[in-house]
């Protein structure tokens, strides 16, 4: 892609503030430490592909970025605001838990296994949040879940319930429930990992589709091709640190790290 | 191209079902069907076995049957088939509404809260409902007044335990508390067979806790939690038999016992009770099979479900939700950072 470096242009030319700031962020479970000091940015309209072997930490950071994991040590904001905690006058406050749903409503998440609502039709999988959290009138949100379905090319599965989906569509209906929140931000938690081969082309259409409208994304991903392809940036995890990271097509061809190029010898 | 329309491949490769080309037609297989000798002669055995055992007791004086018959629809055991009845609904529409209150309490985040709902249920399952029956029987002793208002103060309301509960009172609220503790472990388990990721993508969504609770988490786990609690309210059906404890004696055991008592001729009533017992739970045994149909949407076969119709109301397109600076064939440098975030507008 040649207009690969626009958005970086373009953003540093305002005030800039990075859509997300991971400043040493660390994440331990119990004395398992999962992250180490993890510092990246990623810029407004950027798609960022986080790779990695299983276990070196992706999904973790990932999680934290919507607060579905707590930190142990750093900051993370997601633009220009602090993830999870209130900053006065120095000093940090936990954030209620309706304050953490609210920062929560304008960041989407797409899960690796789907998680759509078993006892709901995929309209109404669409339509719950914009109710529910956004309080939008029942026609309104009825209207934007069916254009939302449209656009994963999905209006004829409206009224299917997920059990009567297949796995790529269920994931389609899945990218088009967080997108019904209008998020600045989207996050992927390998989003093609449970789908059979077959199924993958058509949920990386989706999401290349969303990047070319500007969405700034991070996705975690073992499709090399998709972040050769789509990702502005690539930054390969292991071991709870980032071992390297640059433009998808420099990593990918000759990457520096030993450790990378074992990794992409396995998957390539 | 002008739309930028995020989908690739319109329906999906995977949805339409493959057409079977019929191939040449087999043979079907003729082969002789294997016997099964043994079930017959269980099967004879078992009928000729039932069926000396009805004669028997056709027969058997102690069973007497002309007085099962003349007490069956007695006005007596009617009424107090009805008790039963009223005590079994009052008490499982008590026990299951707070027990998900307590199962909701035990998961919730809250250690308080946690370990109050611990504690009710420690009591209240770890004392046999007799004993419970018995001491709420005799509430009146521990506590003669119920006194409403702020403590070591002169109470707003008073009123004598005796006269503000009746005996029926009382065994509902001693039959009820018992069972909340069962129901509340239930309800717990069918919150911990939804999964995981339910709980997370609700909130990844920014739905609020009780929200994914009554949202997401509860609807789901009512297809794990309804057949156990169909067998507690059969279970609570013939438990109201015991609140004779309280002492209640208009329920359907005690007004049997009763009766025998003035006819010397105790067997005829327990079978006359026994067959209002067991018309009552298969009443309900039907009616538990409908409530597990209706929770299985979404889950079992059903079809998918056409209300909405498969066409639409009205045309979409995918230009109608795309932010009108995108219009334009989609090129990443004609995208401004701040408007290009792609969700409808």
């Amino acid at each position: 892609m040649s207009d690969m470096t626009t958005p970086g242009a373009a953003s540093a030319d305002r005030g800039y503030v990075p859509m997300v700031l991971a400043e040493q962020v660390s994440k331990s479970f119990g004395s398992h430490e999962v992250l180490k000091s993890i510092s990246l940015e990623v810029k407004r309209g950027e798609v960022m592909c986080l790779v990695g072997p299983s276990g070196s930490g992706k999904s973790t950071f990932l999680r934290c970025i919507n607060h579905l994991e707590v930190l142990s040590a750093g900051r993370l904001s997601v633009d220009g605001e602090l993830i999870g905690y209130r900053e006065t006058s120095g000093k940090l406050y936990e954030m209620a838990p309706k304050e953490a749903a609210k920062q929560r409503r304008d960041i989407g998440m797409v899960f690796q296994r789907f998680n759509l609502f078993p006892h709901m039709t995929a309209l109404q999988n669409v339509m719950e949040a914009p109710l529910r959290v956004k309080g939008l009138p029942k026609a309104q949100a009825e209207r934007t879940a069916r254009d939302l379905l449209a656009r994963v090319g999905l209006a004829e599965r409206a009224d299917y319930y997920p059990a009567h989906l297949s796995g790529g569509q269920q994931q389609r209906v899945a990218i088009a429930r967080a997108l019904a929140m209008e998020p600045k931000l989207m996050l992927f938690d390998e989003p093609t990992s449970a789908l059979d081969p077959e199924l993958v082309g058509e949920v990386l259409d989706v999401m290349k589709g969303l990047a070319k409208e500007g969405m700034t994304m991070i996705v975690v991903t073992h499709e090399m091709g998709f972040a050769r392809e789509v990702g502005d940036s690539l930054v390969f995890m292991d071991g709870g640190v980032v071992v390297e990271s640059g433009d998808p097509e420099l990593v990918l061809s000759n990457p520096q790290h030993r450790r990378t190029q074992a990794f992409l010898s396995k998957v390539l | 191209m002008s739309t930028p329309n995020l989908n690739g491949r319109g329906a999906g490769p995977a949805s339409s079902p493959a057409d079977p080309a019929a191939p040449a037609a087999s043979v079907p297989i003729k082969a002789i069907r294997l016997r099964h000798p043994w079930r017959m002669v269980f099967a004879i055995v078992l009928i000729v076995v039932f069926a000396l055992a009805i004669v028997d007791a056709a027969f058997r004086p102690a069973y007497d049957w002309p007085t099962v018959a003349k007490y069956l629809f007695d006005r007596r055991i009617s009424q107090a088939a009805l008790v039963t009845l009223e005590l079994t609904v009052y008490s499982m529409v008590i026990a299951i509404v707070l027990g998900v209150i307590l199962a909701v309490m035990r998961l919730s985040p809250n250690p308080v809260v946690k370990s109050l709902a611990w504690f009710y249920l420690w009591v209240f399952r770890g004392t046999p409902v007799y004993v419970q029956l018995t001491i709420w029987g005799l509430i009146s002793l521990i506590y003669s007044s119920i006194d409403i208002g702020i403590p070591f103060m002169h109470p707003w309301v008073s009123f004598e335990t005796n006269a503000a509960l009746s005996t029926f009172a009382l065994a509902v609220i001693g039959l009820s508390l018992n069972e909340a503790a069962y129901m509340a472990e239930i309800v717990r388990a069918g919150l911990l067979a939804v999964d995981r990721g339910q709980e997370e993508a609700a909130t990844a969504l920014g739905m609020s806790w009780s929200q994914t609770m009554t949202r997401v988490i509860l609807p789901q786990s009512m297809r794990v939690i309804i057949p156990p609690t169909g067998n507690e309210v059969i279970s609570m059906l013939k438990t109201t038999s015991l609140v004779t404890a309280v002492p209640f004696s208009f329920d359907l055991f005690a007004r049997s016992r009763d009766i025998s008592a003035e006819t010397f001729n105790p067997i005829p009533l327990l079978i006359v009770a026994s067959i209002w017992y067991l018309f009552f739970t298969s009443i309900l045994m039907v009616g538990q099979y409908f409530l597990e149909k209706r929770f299985a949407r979404g889950i079992g076969d059903r079809q998918p479900d056409k209300k909405g119709g498969g066409s639409n109301p009205e045309p979409i397109t995918g230009v109608t939700v795309v932010p009108e600076s995108e219009q334009a064939p989609a090129t990443r440098s004609t995208r401004e950072p701040g408007t290009g975030q792609g969700g409808p507008s």
